[in-house]
């Protein structure tokens, strides 16, 4: 079947079929392979995007339930001169990723977090992180890196 | 002051730019031209006799290209181990054979027993259904005393007791270990089980097969932490092609912890099929294929004693272990409860005399082979959770009796083969109870047993071996590789520089941390420096990342292939300068005349290396070195870390209020990404105490074969760590004084949750000697009411 959504903000269309997941849309029709796929019961969170500015598991999701919305996956984060965005650099300024397999999903978690709790504290991003599984990290820089981008001094938190 | 590059600095990481811009290029990111698909069809029961596998109707449906069977691959070699252990009596261990897709028998769930490619990942799976197996279910032999009873169902029908090795280590005169047991003032025992777990990177295994006839090449794209092993496992005992005409590539990588060292059977179809079917095969696991195909990790069962005289020194220890390999012997499989595990049961102690015994029994399992630390951490559970026991039993602090213990004199031989070349225990648990405010426990526990908590504090001490080696002495104990690992430094025209490294960076930040090695000698900026991994057709060879080794062995490489750089640089400067070689001074990029003002500037004599015009006659153009480095010594980090803990009295929920690890890396390069590496294994080793199990029922069905079942930790299951790593004593033998951090945490963590716990309980009234990870709310509530 065929359908079209916004990515990015940009308009795709794709042929696609029923069972097509929009996981499976993303990666392999419009090869934005930053979204990831870690697991097959909606757990890891490795998929996470924007679904019309809610935080979605793509492999959650058919592409066909996405026809007509608008999409944000994590090619379409950094700011318009290509750097980092205040989530992403945080990131990197506090080591919140290894492998980066996670990464993608964290960030978009993130996101989805900032929006809806501007300054969130420790306890209440670790709980909304429930659905994004690392196992790089051990979550400690990426607890701190989520609460740096929200504008908390995070300089007293054990460590590096 | 914390510096700003070169070696010490926290360096940004470089790779994170593309990571968290989705820019990454995993194996699943990679699609070959005309690419088909494979899905294995696997076993869904734990052991059984094949008699046929009709795969007639499943070739006639759509879209399939060829199906494959265990036929197939009668022709070629089995998946190989790479460590033959001798057993105490001098056998070598049992070797069965491990085909490539299931032959006679399948011998757990998740044995490949048909693998169907298909133009579509969906058409392969649909066909998968239309084969037809005809497969006598026989009865599953999990548990492993039973598997050694006579009358056991044999997982191989040849391999009696279903052992594979039967081994010793330390002291082998049984009489004089009795002895010291007899004449101990008090002795302290222990039975416990190290759970089975599953290491679950993130990233699934992938692997994509390509062969291109016109030149007779292969390209294997796989999701390994060691490309050129997987390339000469391979070739020379799998497959039986020519490495020249074999290229294996291991993009980015999402995480390893050990399970993608191994050389995996889907690797070698995928390379196969690709010339047998004319197209490039491309195979990405499931999660629930993971958790059925992924080599699983840890699972001994050990009896460990302690034996004290009367000023509570130890005196004796002596361990007997069951340790599971499960159906078919992994990669690394039969070094880990060996070689890694029973050299380690001295720890940070110096007990005189050890006997280590284990029994590897081969079950219906999955194959279980190295997970974080591999060996290490079922050593240090032992020996840390005996220890505490007997500071219990003898109401001494559980500190003062592991100091009172500590190896205090370097260099230090161990009764179990090692020889400890530096360390400073005592330093270290300073460090520790300064970093973990021992000191405030008191007040807190005050406060937990205010809000109706019962608090305990967890201590334990950590010895690991890391960057295993040197290749002569791990050749007698039976390594089938050399364990070196090797660099080439590249030295472009204008100055900037590619180093080639064996070593595989799959999260460890190696793309930052190595260049600012390499910076720091030449005096250069870190961003003039690129290293490039990961892909055989680039870089010299390697042995890989494993076992907290590169930036030891592969780091030590390096620095050595700088040194030939500098070296013959310095010819070039000598000459530029009219000046005698031995007067020539590198610093901060420029090489000047010792004494003079005259210098020469980096870039100048390195574009000169390559427009040779004033050049000295003896001296080859160009600017390219690569050294080899086999170490002398295994290098041994330390630490000793502390974990509180709140029990729930009415409901037997844990959670961890502090944890803290002081650490002994050595010299660090990066303390920024040695922290995270700490982090991330002090996360996993809370998942392995508190949460994870790899569980199997009687009839060997795997009961946690998804994230519904198998506890991964969370974010909201961990605390911050405080961790500290300025105990610093250097490694004595390798040229950076570095030692490795990847498996620390992972290896220090479960015994001090678990003596914490313990602690809790203890101090709340209730006498409970043990509790088996994970210490699940069930377990602790039955402790506390048996
Ligand atoms: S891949 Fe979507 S939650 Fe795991
Ligand atoms: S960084 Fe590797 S899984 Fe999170």
């Amino acid at each position: 079947m065929k359908i079209t959504m916004t990515v990015n903000g940009k308009a795709v269309s794709g042929d696609v079929e029923g069972r097509t997941l929009l996981s499976g849309f993303l990666r392999e029709h419009l090869s934005l392979t930053g979204t990831h796929v870690g697991c097959d019961t909606a757990q890891c969170g490795a998929c996470l995007v924007h679904v019309n500015g809610e935080a979605v598991k793509s492999c959650n999701m058919l592409a066909a339930e996405a026809d007509g919305a608008d999409v944000g996956t994590i090619e379409g984060q950094a700011n318009a001169d290509g750097s980092l965005n205040a989530i992403q650099q945080a990131f990197q300024d506090h080591h919140g990723l290894q492998c980066g397999f996670c990464t993608p999903g964290m960030v978009m978690s993130a996101a989805a977090l900032l929006k809806e709790n501007p300054r969130p504290t420790e306890a209440e991003i670790r709980k909304y992180l429930e659905g994004n599984l690392c196992r790089c990290t051990g979550y400690h820089n990426i607890v701190k890196a989520i609460m740096a981008a929200s504008g908390q001094d995070v300089s007293s938190i054990a460590a590096e | 002051m914390p510096k700003d590059s070169g070696i010490g600095a926290s360096s940004k990481r470089r790779e994170d730019v593309r990571f968290l811009t989705g820019a990454g290029n995993y194996t699943d990111d990679i699609n070959v031209h005309g690419q088909a698909y494979v899905h294995f069809l696997r076993s869904d029961i734990a052991h059984g006799r094949i008699k046929s596998v009709d795969t007639s109707a499943a070739e006639a449906m759509p879209g399939v290209v060829r199906v494959f069977t265990g036929k197939d691959f009668e022709g070629v070699g089995g998946m190989p181990c790479g460590w033959e252990v001798t057993d105490k009596h001098g056998a070598p261990m049992q070797e069965p054979p491990h085909p490539i897709l299931a032959q006679g028998k399948v011998r757990h769930v998740g044995d490949p027993i048909a693998a169907i490619v298909a133009d579509s990942l969906e058409q392969a799976r649909d066909a998968a259904e239309a084969i037809d197996l005809d497969i006598e279910e026989l009865p599953a032999v999990i548990d492993m005393k039973a598997a050694a009873q006579d009358d056991a169902t044999l997982v191989h029908d040849d391999l009696k007791n279903n052992i594979c090795y039967d081994w010793q280590l330390g002291e082998t005169d049984d009489a004089k270990v009795d002895e010291v047991f007899a004449n101990a003032a008090h002795v302290t025992t222990l039975d416990l089980v190290n759970n089975r777990l599953v290491a679950n990177p993130m990233e699934p295994r992938v692997a994509v097969g390509e062969y291109k006839r016109g030149t007779d090449e292969y390209t294997l794209f796989t999701t390994s932490q060691n490309p050129h092993v997987i390339r000469l496992l391979m070739c020379a005992f799998v497959l039986g092609l020519p490495e020249h005409k074999v290229r294996v590539v291991a993009p980015d990588v999402g995480g390893g912890f050990g399970t993608k060292i191994f050389h995996y059977a889907e690797e070698a179809f995928c390379t196969f099929a690709a010339k047998a079917c004319g197209r490039p095969v491309k195979w990405t696991s499931s999660r629930s294929e993971a958790f059925m195909s992924d080599a699983h990790g840890r699972d001994h069962v050990s009896k460990i004693e302690l034996a004290l005289d009367a000023d509570n020194n130890f005196i004796g220890l002596r361990t007997n272990t069951y340790a599971n390999l499960g159906a078919y012997l992994s990669t690394f499989s039969s070094s880990v409860p060996t070689w890694l595990h029973g050299t380690l049961m001295a720890g940070n102690y110096k007990t005189p005399v050890i006997q280590v015994n284990v029994k590897a029994m081969f079950t219906n399992t999955v194959p279980v082979d190295a997970y974080r630390g591999a060996g290490r951490p079922e050593a240090t559970f032992q020996l840390e959770r005996v220890v505490d026991k007997a500071a219990r039993e003898l109401g001494l602090d559980p500190i003062a009796l592991r100091r009172q213990n500590f190896v205090t004199q370097f260099p230090y031989d161990t009764p179990v083969a090692l020889t400890y070349d530096t360390g400073d225990y005592n330093g270290t648990m300073d460090k520790l109870e300064a970093a973990a405010d021992l000191a405030g426990f008191a007040a807190r526990k005050a406060e937990s047993e205010a809000n109706g908590k019962l608090r305990g504090l967890g201590i334990n001490c950590y010895i690991e071996a890391c960057g295993i080696a040197p290749s002569n002495i791990v050749g007698m104990l039976g390594a089938r590789a050399g364990l070196y690992d090797a660099a080439t430094v590249r030295v472009n025209a204008t100055g900037s520089i590619s180093v080639m490294v064996g070593a595989h960076s799959h999260g460890q930040g190696h793309e930052t941390a190595f260049p600012q090695v390499v910076a720091d000698m030449i005096g250069i900026d870190e961003s003039m420096i690129e290293i490039v991994h990961g892909d055989t057709s680039k870089i010299p060879f390697g042995m890989g990342t494993y076992g907290s080794r590169s930036l030891a062995v592969c780091g030590s490489a390096m620095v050595k292939a700088t040194e030939k750089v500098i070296e013959k640089a310095k010819k070039i400067a000598a000459h530029l300068l009219e000046a005698s070689e031995a007067d020539i001074e590198l610093k901060d990029g420029q090489f000047s005349v010792a004494g003079t003002d005259k210098s020469v500037a980096w870039g100048d004599v390195t574009l000169t290396a390559y427009v040779p015009h004033n050049y000295p006659l003896e001296v080859e153009p160009g600017l390219e070195e690569t050294a080899f480095y086999d170490p002398a010594n295994f290098t041994f980090p330390a630490g000793a870390y502390a974990c509180e803990v709140e029990v729930d009295p009415d409901t037997g929920q844990v959670s961890i209020e502090k944890f803290t690890a002081a650490d002994d890396f050595g010299n660090i390069i990066n303390p920024m990404i040695v922290d995270g590496q700490v982090h991330g294994g002090i996360g996993q080793g809370i998942g392995q105490a508190l949460l994870e199990n790899c569980a199997y029922d009687e009839n060997g069905q795997l009961l946690s074969a998804s994230y519904m079942d198998y506890a991964m930790p969370r974010a909201d299951d961990v605390p911050f760590y405080g961790v500290d790593h300025s105990s610093q004593t250097p490694c004595t033998h390798n040229p950076l004084g570095v030692k490795g951090c990847g498996e620390a945490g992972a290896i220090g963590s479960p015994p001090a949750v678990v003596n914490a716990v313990l602690d809790a309980l203890n101090s709340g009234g209730k006498a409970v000697d043990h509790i088996d990870m994970p210490v699940s709310p069930s377990r602790v509530w039955a402790a506390m009411n048996s």
